[in-house]
């Protein structure tokens, strides 16, 4: 993407004012996303993000400007505009020498999706249309998205760091409407992973359409969640978003070092069940938020967050790393290039239990089971959580019964980590989710096996 | 105006291209905007932006392509209307697709762009995020932290032209300050935001937002969860907006053609409460997101959605108005130059009602007054209409403010609330949304706690 020598001379020229710290940033990024709706393919659109961000940081103090002029004019410009904003005391340095690192992808690509004729991706969308249309008569409308996106990154900075990345992503997801005489309800699902076009030869789009319908046409006959405090079971794979917000947020240490965590200063003590294993972790391959290195040029690594229900690690960046004298962890990521990177998950999942998931559910006297939960929310300070439902069921007598209708759940994470009292050996990754934090969306995975919480609030309607 | 002809002129030389037989639309966009964060005293960050770039759709007989790129490069924009025509091969034939075409409703002249905010030092804009930082800080002992003070500007100039007549140019500034801070009693923590926005500097009153952001948070401390129960709640300004956001996404012509909107047969139907108007109107200078034209260059205007309780229109795009028989309404919307024009709302607002915050308490009696809500997205559905969210407040006791409340839900159905509105406030807030702010009483809602 750029020279060598053009990059370690930005650098120079970002460090003239005195900054203690400069980093080139560059991403060039190609998409495509095709959408079905209401029967026709509406839009097939291709896109291309070309630019490169320069940081420089100088006491406590960062300065940032981007440019989507990747000469090297372009580049100086920004990295002066980034060094005037820090403009603060310290050493300047001449030259920059880079010594380029070996990135290793944990994903490998088969197809690129580059290769494949427009026509077979629209293809699919056709395929889960006609599969979701057939598989109810309640069904009233379908859409679907094809997405793939091919996002190469280079990372420079004046510790001699050279580092670059080919990131490819493949997304597909159905959503489905089924109206009945209590009105309509809705029905989703997606699939998505760090690989090429060979993701359909994993996936059959069908059965994604199925799933999606056979949760809005089940939903038609819900009744209204109940309201108030009870047992929630969660099922392997559904449920990984409850550990994102419940604490996955609440470990980066932007938020601790600012006193914005519930989990700050708790650092070696019992913050969670002993059931609980918690890992965050770049490096698995395939999944969503997996990668070669992170957006500041740190490989992916797998980082033992909590062990055993003990508080074992925070999640770190370059700046909070630095502040704290250790290493960064692999988790500082952006959005894009026209963003300063910040701690964030990558793939953060729950290991395994040993109990029987059967067991798990027939051991529930009244409650709820949560099939597949939906997007979340946290609020790091106070800890109160939450989550909602897109697949929900009642638990009565040890048994699944009948369907419930969308609603969130309400938590606070230390006592609902606290309160994890089965967990099951069905370990599974769930669906491709997007975290956003301060405005930037960044693709992450999660996952757990089926466990139970032994009090939720269910925000439904119902005594 | 700015130096927003330059962007007339690419445009004009991408719609230039067209070949025989095919209508090209250009929306041509470029966007600066400043951010300094300031924490503990100092310059967190300070970061500098400047975006631009072109989409370009092209309408080959019936069907439609896109595609976009960030740069005014004339070599990749001939690469990038030769992807959208080949995008187009792709599409499935559609006797409603089109672009836009002029109707004879003229632009307004809007009071967006200010000159001035451009030429502010950056010192200036640096004071303000610091400034604010310590005077929340200062403001009260049991502020224990400003997790975030900052200080953004922004300024926006967009050319839609097209080889069907269209051409509207526009362009605003905006800024703003907001804070983030916690307050710490009893060892319990609880946040407050605020924030204040303008066009150009002196619009801004950076002592509101710090106000704001104290009074949010140490009113909260202390809080307990309640049990649950059924009751009357008041919305905060802030909530409101984003409720009538949802509920304006249900009225959007898209939703309803495409059998996604509870609302899609009930046109001319008492939907709300009789004290319920709800208008989009974009060419309302005070509203944050004003703008003098829409997504596809037509000119912005008023559109009464709900008047007096009864539906009375829905919104459209040039597509989904001639699908629907019937013409755009100016409610083009696109998320910059990046994406092809969809169908929403602009510039929600409720008609006041007569009555303040605390008057509209005292006749509550008993209740919660909701000053937060928390997962939107993830708990309503706009097509089901269930509504269901997680909420801090504080009870409302004879007709006062009373004890705060946290880790609670708020349920109902969007269908059922806008029936089960008792009152509006006058209380009228601008935020930085598309939809504005006012207390907003509503019966027979679930809270769902202890």
């Amino acid at each position: 993407m750029i020279e060598e020598a053009v990059l370690s001379r930005v650098l120079s020229s970002a460090l003239l004012g005195g900054g203690e710290f400069a980093e080139v940033f560059a991403e060039d990024k190609r998409s495509t996303s095709a959408v079905l709706d209401d029967g026709r393919i509406e839009e097939l659109s291709s896109g291309r993000d070309r630019g490169a961000g320069v940081r420089v940081i100088s006491g406590e103090t960062t300065g940032y400007a981007h440019t989507s002029d990747l000469s090297e004019t372009g580049l100086r410009a920004a990295a002066e505009a980034a060094g005037a904003a820090a403009r603060r005391g310290g050493g300047g340095r001449n030259a920059v020498a880079l010594t380029r690192q070996d990135t290793h992808h944990p994903s490998t690509v088969a197809v690129a999706p580059e290769d494949v004729a427009k026509a077979q991706k629209v293809e699919l969308l056709r395929r889960a249309d006609e599969s979701a249309r057939t598989a109810d008569g309640s069904i009233s409308q379908v859409s679907a998205r094809y997405g793939d996106s091919r996002r190469r990154i280079l990372v420079a900075n004046s510790d001699g760091l050279l580092a670059d990345d080919d990131q490819v992503r493949s997304l597909f997801s159905v959503g489905v409407v089924a109206t009945g005489d209590s009105g309509m309800q809705t029905g989703r699902q997606s699939v998505g992973h760090t690989v090429g076009f060979e993701l359909f030869d994993r996936y059959e789009v069908e059965d994604l359409a199925r799933v999606a319908a056979d949760r809005a046409v089940t939903k038609l006959v819900a009744r209204p969640a109940p309201s108030g405090e009870m047992p929630v079971v969660i099922g392997a794979g559904g449920g990984g978003v409850l550990f994102h917000e419940a604490c996955g947020h609440g470990l980066e240490a932007d938020h601790i070092a600012k006193g914005a965590s519930v989990y700050k200063g708790r650092m070696g003590q019992q913050v969670a069940s002993p059931l609980v294993t918690l890992i965050d972790d770049g490096t698995v391959a395939d999944e969503w938020g997996c990668f070669g290195i992170d957006d500041e040029g740190s490989p992916a690594q797998r980082n033992v967050l909590i062990e055993d229900g003990v508080l074992t690690d925070y999640m770190w960046d370059l700046t909070r790393g630095r502040k704290e004298g250790r290493p960064r962890s692999g988790n500082g990521r952006r959005q894009s290039y026209q963003h300063l990177p910040m701690v964030r998950m990558t793939n953060t999942f729950l290991t395994n239990g040993t109990d029987d998931p059967a067991d798990i559910i027939a051991g529930t006297d009244r409650g709820v089971y949560v099939a597949q939960l939906g997007g979340g929310s946290v609020n790091t300070a106070t800890g109160d959580f939450v989550f909602g439902m897109w697949e929900a069921y009642l638990i009565e007598d040890g048994e699944i019964t009948e369907p419930l209708r969308e609603g969130n759940l309400i938590g606070n994470g230390p006592k609902v980590l606290a309160d994890i009292e089965a967990l099951g050996n069905d370990f599974a990754m769930g669906s491709p989710g997007t975290c956003g934090k301060d405005g930037q969306g960044v693709p992450v995975g999660d996952g757990v096996p089926t466990l139970r919480v032994r009090s939720l609030t269910i925000g439904g309607t119902a005594a | 105006m700015s130096g927003a002809g330059d962007l007339t002129d690419i445009a004009d030389r991408v719609i230039g291209w067209a070949g025989d037989g095919e209508a090209v639309e250009a929306v041509v966009g470029r966007s600066r905007h400043t951010e300094v964060r300031a924490y503990d005293g100092d310059v967190e960050s300070l970061s500098s932006a400047e975006s631009m770039g072109v989409g370009i759709r092209v309408v080959q007989g019936d069907r439609q392509g896109f595609a976009y790129a960030a740069t005014f490069d004339d070599d990749v924009l001939a690469e990038t209307l030769a992807e959208a025509r080949d995008n187009a091969g792709f599409a499935s034939p559609d006797p409603h697709v089109g672009l836009a075409e002029p109707d004879g409703v003229a632009v307004p002249e809007l009071d967006l762009y200010r000159p001035a905010l451009l030429e502010v030092p950056t010192e200036r804009k640096v004071a303000f995020a610091l400034e604010l930082e310590a005077s929340v800080r200062a403001a009260d002992d049991r502020i224990s932290g400003v997790d975030s003070a900052e200080f953004v500007d922004a300024m926006g100039e967009t050319c839609v032209a097209s080889t069907t007549g269209i051409r509207a140019e526009s362009a605003s500034t905006a800024c703003y300050v907001a804070v983030s801070c916690l307050a710490e009693a009893d060892d319990q923590t609880q946040t407050g935001f605020g924030f204040s926005v303008g066009r150009e500097l002196d619009d801004l009153v950076p002592d509101d937002a710090r106000d704001d952001a104290v009074r949010r948070a140490t009113r909260l401390l202390g809080a307990t969860k309640p049990s649950s129960m059924r009751t009357t709640i008041v919305l905060d300004p802030y909530v409101t907006a984003m409720v009538i956001g949802i509920i304006g996404s249900t009225l959007s012509g898209e939703s309803v053609l495409k059998g996604r909107s509870p609302f899609a047969d009930r046109l001319g139907e008492e939907i709300a409460a009789p004290s319920v108007t709800l208008v989009d109107d974009p060419t309302n200078p005070f509203a944050y997101t004003a703008k003098a034209a829409d997504g596809e260059g037509l000119a912005s205007r008023r559109n009464a959605l709900i008047t007096d309780g009864v539906l009375g229109t829905f919104v459209h795009n040039a597509y989904t108005g001639r699908w629907a028989g019937a013409a755009s309404t100016g409610n083009a919307v696109r998320g910059g130059f990046k994406s092809t024009p969809g169908v929403g709302c602009r510039a929600l607002a409720l008609a006041p009602g007569e009555h303040d915050q605390p008057a509209l308490l005292r006749q509550v009696g008993e209740g919660v007054l909701i000053s937060s809500v928390i997962g939107m997205h993830s708990g309503v559905n706009p097509v089901s209409g269930d509504f269901s969210t997680g909420a801090e407040g504080l009870r409302i006791t004879d007709g006062e403010i009373g004890a705060p409340l946290r880790e609670f839900t708020i349920a109902s159905t969007l269908q059922r609330m806008l029936r089960d509105v008792e009152a509006v406030g006058s209380d009228v807030d601008w935020l930085p949304m598309s939809a504005a702010g006012v207390s907003l009483v509503i019966r027979d809602i679930t809270i769902s706690g202890t």
